[in-house]
This record gives C-alpha cells, structure tokens and sequence, in this order.
C-alpha cells in the first residue's frame, strides 16, 4: 500500500480534498437529523425495497430497535463525518462509512423494476451516488492521508 | 517531500507538525457558521411565519375512551361486509379469520392485522345477541362474538350467543343494552326507530335513512328516547380535521368559497359489485323479511340480496354510501348543516354489461359515475362532490378560500393564494412562497411546528410515517365505536349525534331526489322541510 509521504504534492492536497468533501457530506447529514427533533428513519426503512427490505421492514416494525437504529445512524454519520474531516481515526471512520452506505445501498438499491416513494435528483441504473461515495470511501482507506494532513499525524507518525 | 517529512516526524513535535496535523480543522468551523445562518434563517421564517399564522403548536393529547363501569351487552344486526368490520373494530373476529391473520403474518411480518386486532383496546362489552338473515353469517357472528379469548383455531371460547331470528326479538330481549346496526339501508330507519323506543342504545350504519320522510321520524324517535345514538362515520375521529378547524378559524385560507370533495374506486367490490355466497338459497336466507320494507316485492334474488346497494329499492347510491362520508367530514369542519340547494347528476357508465358488471339477472340501477352540487349561499359557498366507481384516479378534499387552499386528508396542508390579500405583503417580501405549503399538520408529529421537511410531508403523505411508531396503528372505526361506548357509560351523545345524523340524511336524501327527479331540490332551513324554491 502506498503511504501518505509517496504521493506527489498535487495528490496528496487531491486525495485530502475529497477525504474532507466526504467528511463534510457525512457530518452534514448527521447534524441535520440530530437538529431535528422529528427526525426518524422509519420512512427511509419503511420505503426500503430488494432483496433486504424483509430486514429494513422489521427494523421499522420494531419500536425499541427503531430507536436504537435512528440513535447509531445519527451519531454514526456525525462521527465518521468529524472524523474524515479532522483525520482522525480515518480508517476506521472510512471503513464505518462504508458499512454505512451498504446499508443505504441495500435498502435503496438503484436496481430494475423498484421505484421508491423517496424522490431522487437523477436517474440510476445500479451504480447510484451512495454506491459511488462507497467506492470512493474505498480509495479513501487505500490511499490515506491522515497521518500527513491530519489529527493521525499526532497518533500514528511518531518515530 | 519526503526528507522534510522525515525531518517532521522526530520525537519532537515541530510546528510543522501540528499545522499539517490541524490543516483541516478549520473546516468543522466552516461547518459550524454555515449551519448556524441555515439554522437561523430557517428559524426565523418559521418563528415570522409562525407568529403571522398564530396557529397553536399544541398536539391534541389522544385521551384513551374509558372502559370501566358495567359491561354494556351489544346485539349486531346485520353481519355483511361492514358488520364483520364493526364487530372486528369493537374485538370480536371468528376464530378461523383471526387463525387467516396469524398465518399471514407468520410468512409475512409487515403484515400487521393480528397484531393490530390484538392491541386493540378491550371495550369491555359483549356481544350477546346477533340477527342475520343468512344462516352462514349469522353462525360467523355467533362465532366472531364467542371468541372472548381473541385467539385463532382452539382457542378458548366464551358463551356463544343466542341468535334471532328477526330484530324485533333482539329489541324485547332484556339480555342487550345496545345496537349495532348494519343492515341494508332499507332497513336504517325503522331498525333505529324500534331500537331506540325499546330504549336500546345505537350505532348504526351510513346513510341515515333511504328517504327525506324517514329523517323526521327517527330524529324524533331518537330524541324522545335519550339512547346514545352514533352514526357509523369514522372520519369524526380523524384528528387532522381538528386542526384544519383551527386553521379556518384563525382565517388561514381567507373568505371560503368552494370546497372540492371527491369518491375514486375501480373494482367490482368497491363498485358495490360483491360476490355471491355459494350457500344462499331460500332455505338458508331469509329473503321475504329482507324485502318486508320494500312496497313492491321482488321474487328470490342472491344477486339484490348481495348487491342491495346497486338498487334503490334499499340503497342510497354514491349519495348515501360516499358522498355522506365527505360532507360528515366538511360538516364537522365548517358545521354548515343542510345545504339551501342540491342538484346532481350521473348514470350507470361503466359497470353497465352483464359481462363486465359480472350481472346475474339484473343491471344495477344505481348510477357508478356521479356528481352533486351543494350550495350554501348564506355562507357564501359551494359543495362540489364528484365520484367515479371505475378509476382510482386519487383526489384529496380541497376548500378553497380567497387567501389559501387547504388540502385535508390524514394529514393537513396549507398553501397561500398568489392573489391573496392577507399574504400580498409577505408574498413580495419572500417570507411566503405560494408554491410551498404555509402550513402542515402531520398527526403523531412529535413537535407541531409550521414547516415540516419535503421528505416528511412525503412520506406521510404515502402513509408512510407514524404508522408503526410505538407499534400502534389506530383503526378510526375502533375509535368511533369506544365513543359511542363510552357516551352510553356517561349518559351523554357521542360525535355524529342524531342531530347531525339529521344533518347527513337530509343532505344525502336532497343528492338522491335531485338525480332521481332531475331537478334541483331546495330546503327551507326555518321549517325543515323541501320547497319548491
């Protein structure tokens, strides 16, 4: 794996850019719910459709594990948002990201024959912007830049 | 760049080191000043918007209807369709129907019926007597009223009723203390009447009554009686309907002119086209006690006795059955009572073949495509109520004033006239955009504020939100039977009282006559009768 010291200058300042463009899409996102007092995922599950929506579906039947979801989804994004931003802990952050968007992706796959009450701004054929921003996140765990341009610096480039 | 790193990343920490460490921290500030102007700027034309409107933000709080005190002894009259439904909404449900959700469930766990049924409040009653002229759906209501345990095949049972024979033996027997009514619409009125001089408290069905001349004696009836008498229009429970009269008091959408309510249905079924139950015959049906109001008799028929509601001869038509589910709703907005005026008109446009209508003997009389006018000119309004029973076509109820619009349904969306004179200021200021709703009300919403998000109005409005939260879903009909209930506990009247039961009959009854007569019927308010003009 390539480290943070081979990249050229324009890379480097490149791959933090996006690395902090995610973080800010994330962090966003998670503010958001957490101003909201009515916010709840239970229309995003309940909208779920493919071949997990069984799952989403029971998730959002059930009251306390709703709860626990809607808490973890919001702190969840705020974390890995601030994370991805600062550079701290960003592996892990971009690896919790991922997991993330496959739940997203699952529940709203871009797949043929499914339509979704939630309105989208484009039009999608099983690639769709969280699947994107997944693979994206991937490059972001390959390539880090963390420990040159951020708080991982501190922790893990010591010697 | 790799020298100078190497350079940086000594046991000491450099300067270097902590500004490449902290480049990126800025950007949570960034992050934070731009949330906080959104915030502000959303807060603040919510808050102007807000105070301009002066709607409260309080929630009705959902008082649970008490269920203490004696248990009240209900006889059901009439297990159809609608009956398996009261009966279900009141606790009661066949063995083998509920052992059918329990199954569905199991393969299916969105499928929530049973789980709903059973949290279902218990009323505390019992159904103690039944009458239904079909011994198959009589011994289905003796069943459904039997299973105390609320459980599917081999539960535990509890007394099965006794079954009359005709309803007048139901009213003398000291064993019930109250009726549910769901027979034919032929049979309304005369059912109420009895019940309520046997003293027997009643529910009964829509439409009020099958004629005007009927309206007058069982108000009277009711009345002199004092029973709790409720009629069956759930949407009296929906909550929304209490905001939106809030709304209209506090001049939201202006002066009212013309309110737009509608009915859209395409099935057999919904077109009242139902199937005929393979063990009816004469031996099994009584069909002469069915007919006993009609004044002309008709010969043994399963295809009237099935689809009584595409014939005059006991029906009301889309006036009595749907157009009085709309105007019970705008009625208990706007309490605008009887109209001065009805005219209306339709026909039989689609179900109208043998093959395509699914016709035994007979075409249906009652129109499938039907539209009614109701005007009000002392309030300065009209009631316009079109229906189609063969397109699904889905139409919310719209009033419409000079500064707004109101679109009504489970939720409440409010939206500023471009011309309106109330909002002309805050229009040109930008604090109003016409295109976006001024005003929602979503029921269940934890905080009532003035703008919910675009994805939550979205969702609610699919019926996708607050539905499962806290895992409970409240069946209306359910409600309006725990009113009715309570009300005969409490000695008082429930919601849709015979008052504005009066109110629906005449209304639907002037639809009826306006279409029947091809005329326009006019009311005189002063002495409750029709007139010539």
């Amino acid at each position: 794996m390539l480290k943070d010291r081979d990249y050229s200058k324009w890379q480097l300042w490149s791959l933090v850019i996006l690395r902090v463009a995610i973080g800010w899409h994330f962090l966003y996102e998670g503010i958001v719910k957490l101003l909201n007092p009515n916010w709840t995922s239970l229309g995003y599950l309940m909208d779920s459709k493919g071949l997990f929506e069984g799952m989403f579906h029971s998730i959002a039947g059930n009251a306390a594990l709703l709860n626990v979801m809607d808490f973890m989804n919001m702190w969840g994004l705020i974390l890995i948002g601030a994370g991805l931003i600062v550079g701290l802990f960003s592996r892990l952050a971009s690896i919790a990201g991922i997991v993330l968007l496959a739940f997203y992706y699952l529940s709203h796959p871009a797949i043929i024959g499914v339509n979704f009450a939630m309105p989208t701004e484009g039009s999608y054929l099983w690639v769709n912007k969280n699947l994107i921003e997944l693979l994206t996140l991937w490059v972001i765990v390959l390539f880090p830049t963390s420990q040159t341009i951020g708080m991982d610096r501190f922790l893990f480039n010591k010697k | 760049m790799n020298d100078k790193d190497k350079n940086a990343s000594g046991s000491k920490m450099n300067r270097r080191d902590v500004l490449k460490g902290l480049a990126t921290v800025p950007v949570l500030g960034a992050m934070a000043y731009g949330t906080w102007r959104k915030t502000r700027q959303d807060h603040v034309r919510s808050h102007k918007l807000a105070k301009e409107l002066n709607m409260s933000a309080e929630e009705k709080e959902y008082t649970p209807f008490k269920h203490d005190g004696d248990t009240i002894r209900i006889g059901i009259i009439g297990y159809g369709i609608r009956g398996t439904q009261l009966m279900k909404a009141a606790g009661f449900a066949p063995p083998k129907t509920i052992q059918g959700w329990k199954e569905d469930a199991a393969k299916d766990s969105r499928n929530k019926r049973y789980s709903d049924f059973l949290e279902q409040d218990d009323l505390n009653i019992r159904v103690t007597g039944v009458c239904d002229l079909f011994d198959v759906r009589a011994g289905d209501a003796m069943a459904a009223a039997a299973n105390i345990g609320r459980e599917g095949n081999g539960g535990q049972m509890g007394p099965t009723p006794k079954r009359y024979r005709t309803y007048h033996e139901m009213l003398a027997s000291d064993e019930i203390d109250a009726v549910i009514i769901a027979a034919p619409d032929h049979w309304h009125a005369q059912m109420t009447i009895d019940a309520a001089k046997a003293g027997k408290h009643v529910y009964a069905e829509k439409g009020f009554t099958l004629t005007m001349d009927q309206t007058y004696a069982v108000r009277d009836a009711v009345k002199a009686s004092g029973v709790a008498y409720q009629l069956g229009h759930q949407g009296r429970q929906t909550e929304s309907y209490l905001k939106a009269k809030e709304a209209i008091n506090k001049k939201l959408i202006g002066k009212i002119n013309l309110i737009e309510v509608c009915t859209n249905r395409n099935s057999a079924n919904g077109a009242w086209v139902y199937n005929i139950h393979p063990d009816a015959n004469p031996n099994t049906v009584d069909w002469a006690q069915f007919e006993e109001p009609c004044e002309v008799k008709h010969p043994w028929s399963p295809e009237r006795f099935f689809r009584w509601r595409c014939w005059w001869d006991y029906g009301t038509g889309l006036s009595g059955d749907l157009l009085t589910h709309e105007f019970d709703a705008i009625n208990q907005i706007l309490g605008m009572g009887i109209p001065t005026s009805a005219s209306a008109s339709g026909g039989v446009y689609f179900w109208k073949d043998k093959k395509r209508g699914d016709y035994v003997n007979e075409i249906r009389e009652v129109p499938d495509v039907w539209n009614a006018v109701l005007e009000y000119p002392d309030l300065d309004f009209s009631i316009l109520y079109s229906a189609s029973l063969a397109s699904n076509h889905n139409r919310g109820k719209t009033i419409m004033g000079h500064d707004g619009s109101m679109e009504l349904g489970n939720s409440l969306t409010v939206y500023a006239d471009r011309q309106s004179t109330r909002y002309a200021e805050q229009i040109k200021s930008g604090l109003i955009d016409p295109e976006l709703p001024i005003y929602t009300y979503i029921p269940g919403r934890k905080n009532v504020d003035s703008v919910a998000t675009a994805t939550e109005q979205y969702f609610a409005a699919r019926g996708l939100l607050y539905t499962y939260r806290g895992g409970r879903r409240v069946d209306t009909t359910h409600l309006h039977i725990a009113e009715w209930v309570q009300s005969i506990r409490e000695g008082t009247q429930p919601s849709c009282n015979i008052d504005r039961a009066f109110e629906e009959g005449v209304s639907a009854a002037m639809g009826i006559m306006a279409q029947r007569e091809n005329r326009t019927i006019f009311w005189d308010k002063d002495k409750e009768e029709i007139v010539k003009s």
